[in-house]
């Protein structure tokens, strides 16, 4: 139990730091490379809470899809020719008051509430459990999902996709 | 510190970064980041929370979280890519004109 917690609270420094790397630099791959960081580390805490299919889930598709994607985006929306990849930040005194105030608010609301203290029944075969749900109970989610994947893959790609014969050219 | 207010602060932290990173950065990429780091601190959240209920209903929400957070990125860089071509730059800030280029 206590090696639990010590990788607990590695990972959650872990995340910390990555998070407070990608806040302060300003070179946007090292940005992409905090995400990642916190990403990984998110995905450990989710196994060590007993979600092993979410955790999985974590890392096919946000450290494997959505990362990709966004070191796409990075590489294809500048002009990688020689300088390096900067980004200017503004704003950081309004920025910092809102943001000290919606932490302030929640954790006010958070001490404020009672929670029931149960104790979860420990479920040993997560990734079952989530199969079985998913086809039971969320099987309407999990179908206007898929249909929601589907538009958006068409969506985007009609978006991004590059047509020769633009009608004002 | 029990874990429940570990996991909690954490996800504050995230949800409070994200939000900063909204506020302040001025590339649009920097932006879709920070919504990143808010759809993880409410996944957080959700998994936390889900420890301490018999069911699964949180981990199942935060599955149905991920899989918007993922449209929501894929069509994000996509209207990035398709303003970059028209205004050469992906600053908000310098996104001025709704009319087009003469």
């Amino acid at each position: 139990m206590i090696l639990q917690e010590i990788i607990l609270y590695a990972l959650a420094g872990t995340c910390t730091g990555s998070v407070l790397l990608m806040i302060a630099h300003k070179n946007l791959m090292y940005a992409a490379l905090g995400l990642m960081g916190c990403l990984i580390s998110l995905a450990g805490i989710f196994a060590l809470l007993h979600a092993e299919f979410l955790a999985a889930t974590q890392l096919l598709i946000y450290a494997g899809g959505v990362l990709v994607l966004i070191i796409f985006g990075i590489m294809l929306t500048n002009r990688i020719a020689g300088k390096p990849l900067l980004t200017a930040a503004t704003h950081w005194f309004f920025g910092i008051a809102l943001t000290v105030g919606v932490a302030s608010v929640l954790i006010i609301s958070y001490h404020e509430t009672q929670f029931e203290s149960r104790i979860a029944s420990q479920i040993s075969m997560n990734s079952q459990a989530i199969g079985i749900e998913l086809m039971s109970t969320y099987v309407a989610p999990f179908e206007v999902s898929g249909v929601l994947l589907l538009v958006c893959l068409v969506g985007a790609a009609f978006t991004a996709s590059w047509f020769k014969k633009h009608p004002h050219e | 510190m029990n874990k429940t207010d570990l996991l909690f602060y954490l996800g504050v932290f995230l949800f409070c970064s994200g939000l900063l990173m909204v506020f302040t950065k001025k590339n649009a990429i920097m932006i879709l980041m920070g919504i990143e780091l808010m759809l993880n601190a409410a996944n957080l959240n959700l998994v936390a929370f889900n420890q301490s209920t018999p069911g699964l209903d949180g981990q199942l929400f935060a599955l149905f979280i991920i899989i918007v957070a993922v449209c929501e990125a894929a069509v994000g860089i996509a209207i990035l890519l398709k303003a970059y071509r028209f205004y050469q730059t992906v600053v908000p800030d310098q996104f001025r004109d709704l009319h087009e280029k003469l």
